[in-house]
């Protein structure tokens, strides 16, 4: 499946990788000796999963596939290394996947648990909204699912169709007692998971599919982490803030050169973990440029960024220059053919950019509403 | 261990009862012939293995699935090269429970099934140009080209289509069957899922409601032995599915087999209409992996599946009854393959010439024509819905 995902991506450069802004948190000694290697972001992952499988005795993988190595390859070799207790295969039910994997973290394990595709986390909605999320507060703290980690591919691919296509990252944004963080390249998202797997809480954790083969990124082989809810500017600007997460922000990324070359500086935020979400750095910035962009694969409607708007609304409002903006995916069910008119492209964003940032093209644009 | 219990059933082949031979092809004359492997039942009586065909309808038999093995070849070129995108699962291997179902009910029983969904579109009638052109995304396509590979639809056959989430339509096909109750028809609902999705817990929510009500639901397990590339031995406790409804009686059918798929499914109907669900599950095996991404070979060795293709062949079941019974002859058979391959290459040129859907398609059928989605805003990102 990987494979054939793979062939049809576009091309990309990794946001950010250049600016090596990310604070990473080592947890060994000697990190300054420690080499770097090239590697996609599927191999990130495994190397994330090795390690925490290596540091943590009680920790466990399982899913649909995981002991082949999983249809993306994230679970390669892990069985072999780790053995058949620890690395297995469930039955196809995601529901009792999560379950089994809230049960095995309230015994003090750490369970690293994969959904297929993000498409099919919703027979497992009740579980984690329900279950998981809920076990610490309603328990009154004696029993928790912390150990839990819920890992699962989402978004566009260029041709996933409907039931492998979708970013339900919002739903779960709505459930206090989770932890939702995506991550934008190799580097980002070996350090994130494994900040992931060792937080105290249940956290679900997106995967960009679309850059599982063709985002390479220089990465430390060593155990690090980096600090969820710690948004990251990885682009600095005065004119215009950009927020996005996961693969969108290679997009984003692009039109911030676009705009660049009309001469709209732009500063492009990472938000990296959705919930809970690093406000003060969105409105620092916004404080700044007095404009803010928002962007994702998901519908518009009751997405993540209208949050992220609604509180900078409130936080910002008198710095505001141009009404926040939103180029995110429609609000259709992601199509089969029409995937190219529904996602939020470079060129739907950094119309957008330029159209808030100079006065003129705001008029027109208001015009058009 | 699948592969063992695999290759080491049937190997004779249907066996012919004497004096009923005849030479016509379009020939409806009753004839009776055993199956070659025996049903094993759950909590009810196992049918008869005499199962009454005709010449005719073996011939039928042979090329309906003809014509469903070549489209999923060609289906799988076309994919390659890139014509089809999406997601695409291939029904080579199980052609025997799309013909053997239909010859036993009428297209005002329905069916429902998952995303495997190309060849039980055919067998309920469906036409080759449009599967091909909802493969490709095309306007002619059975669901306007919105839906593609896995989105079949056909109302006026009652087939109420492919859906994408594993074990999802268990309980929908429930529901339709206690329509059909509801309303006094005296039709049946066939639910389709594979061994993967007997593991869903929404498939015993389903039962025991179906149950409870006596609705007339007939839950067909197409067990063809993995689960995406995980073998039932791995996943199932009891990978006996036929038994696995407790209360609910099963039947465990040779589904290489067309015409014990016919007699299963006579039975089921009518056990289903006198008291309520039953489980019938298919023996069956799909040759090619579990989607085009997946090559089918990491899992099972290649000999496995070049064994069961030489045993088991549904096809080849098929073609070798017609060549003793006399029915045709070896060139008539391949003339009638040849047919179809012609069949099936008109079929995809024509789906070529299929446009594609408007862009304006995009944003309809969410909510009922009436309610008028509108679009608007500068990249038309915002919808507005007027209700009536």
């Amino acid at each position: 499946m990987a494979s054939l995902l793979g062939r049809f991506c576009r091309k990309m450069v990794v946001p950010g990788s250049a600016h090596g802004g990310a604070r990473l948190v080592s947890t060994t000694t000697s990190c300054e000796s420690e080499t770097v290697k090239s590697l996609n972001l599927y191999s990130a992952i495994n190397q994330a999963l090795h390690i925490a499988l290596e540091t943590d005795p009680r920790s466990y993988v399982f899913g649909e596939d995981v002991g082949f190595g999983g249809v993306f390859r994230c679970t390669t070799g892990l069985a072999e290394r780790f053995g058949k207790n620890r690395v297995f295969n469930t039955p196809l039910c995601e529901q009792g996947i999560v379950g089994f994997g809230i049960g095995l973290a309230a015994m003090g394990n750490r369970a690293v648990v994969e959904i297929q595709f993000a498409d099919y986390i919703y027979p497992a909605f009740d579980q984690i909204v329900n279950e998981a999320a809920k076990f610490r507060y309603r328990s009154g703290n004696q029993f928790n699912c912390g150990g839990l980690t819920i890992r699962a591919p989402y978004g566009a691919v260029g041709h996933g169709g409907h039931y492998h296509s979708q970013s339900p990252e919002a739903f779960f944004c709505h459930v206090p007692g989770i932890k939702v963080v995506i991550p934008r390249s190799p580097r980002e998202a070996k350090g994130l998971l494994l900040s992931s797997i060792r937080d105290p809480n249940p956290v679900v954790f997106f995967e960009p599919k679309w850059l599982y083969r063709q985002a390479v990124e220089e990465v430390p082989e060593h155990d690090y982490m980096i600090p969820l809810s710690e948004a990251e500017v990885i682009r600095e600007g005065n004119d215009i803030t950009l927020v996005g997460w996961g693969a969108q922000l290679t997009v984003m990324e692009q039109a911030c050169l676009d705009a660049e070359k009309e001469g709209i500086s732009c500063e492009l935020i990472d938000l990296k973990t959705l919930l809970p979400w690093d406000k003060e750095t969105v409105e620092a910035s916004v404080k700044k440029t007095g404009r803010l962009l928002i962007s994702h694969e998901a519908p518009v409607t009751g997405g993540f960024g209208a949050e992220i708007s609604a509180t900078i609304l409130e936080r910002c409002f008198l710095k505001l220059e141009a009404p926040v903006s939103r180029v995110c995916g429609l609000d259709t069910p992601f199509p089969l053919v029409f995937e190219p008119f529904y996602m939020p492209t470079k060129n739907k964003a950094s119309f957008f950019c330029s159209s808030v940032s100079s006065p003129s093209k705001t008029h027109t644009f208001s015009c058009r509403h | 261990m699948a592969l063992s219990r695999l290759s080491l059933r049937s190997n004779r082949f249907l066996k012919p009862t004497p004096t009923l031979l005849r030479h016509v092809s379009t020939d409806t004359t009753p004839i009776t012939i055993e199956t070659a492997v025996p049903f094993e039942s759950h909590l009810c009586d196992a049918p008869s293995r005499s199962v009454t065909t005709s010449s005719s309808e073996i011939l039928t038999f042979f090329r309906d699935m003809a014509r469903m093995r070549r489209m999923e070849i060609a289906a799988d070129s076309l994919y390659k090269s890139k014509l089809i995108r999406g997601f695409c699962h291939l029904y080579d291997g199980q052609e025997a429970l799309a013909v053997g179902m239909e010859a036993a009910i009428t297209r005002k029983d329905a069916i429902i099934t998952s995303y495997r969904d190309h060849c039980t579109f055919l067998g309920r009638g469906g036409e080759l140009v449009d599967a091909f052109s909802e493969l490709m995304g095309r306007k002619r396509g059975c669901s306007n080209g919105k839906g593609g590979s896995m989105h079949f639809y056909k109302k006026d056959a009652c087939f109420y289509g492919g859906h994408g989430i594993v074990g999802a339509q268990i309980p929908l096909g429930c529901g339709l069957a206690f329509a059909q109750k509801y309303n006094k028809e005296e039709f049946v609902t066939f639910t389709l899922y594979g061994d993967g999705a007997a593991n869903q817990g929404q498939l015993f929510e389903a039962l025991n409601i179906a149950a409870l009500w006596d609705l007339p639901a007939i839950l067909v397990c197409e067990n063809n032995h993995y689960g995406m590339g995980t073998a039932t031995w791995r996943s199932a406790k009891s990978p006996a599915y036929f038994k696995r409804g407790d209360y609910v009686p099963g039947l465990k059918v040779d589904g290489m087999d067309a015409l014990a798929v016919k007699q299963a499914c006579k039975f089921a109907k009518e056990h289903a209409l006198k008291n309520g669900p039953i489980i019938l599950e298919m023996d069956t095996y799909r040759y090619h992996g579990h989607s085009m991404s997946d090559p089918g070979s990491t899992y099972r060795t290649r000999d496995e599946v070049s064994g069961v293709r030489q045993v088991r062949d549904p096809i080849e079941r098929v073609r070798k009854l017609l060549l003793t019974h006399d029915i045709a002859t070896e060139k008539e058979l391949k003339d009638m393959e040849k047919e179809v391959r012609k069949e099936v290459d008109d079929a995809v040129a024509q789906a070529k010439e299929s446009p594609v859907p408007e862009p304006s398609e995009l944003f309809t059928n969410m909510y009922v024509k009436d309610c008028g989605v509108e679009s608007f805003g500068a990249d038309r990102k915002e919808l507005k819905v007027t209700l009536p």
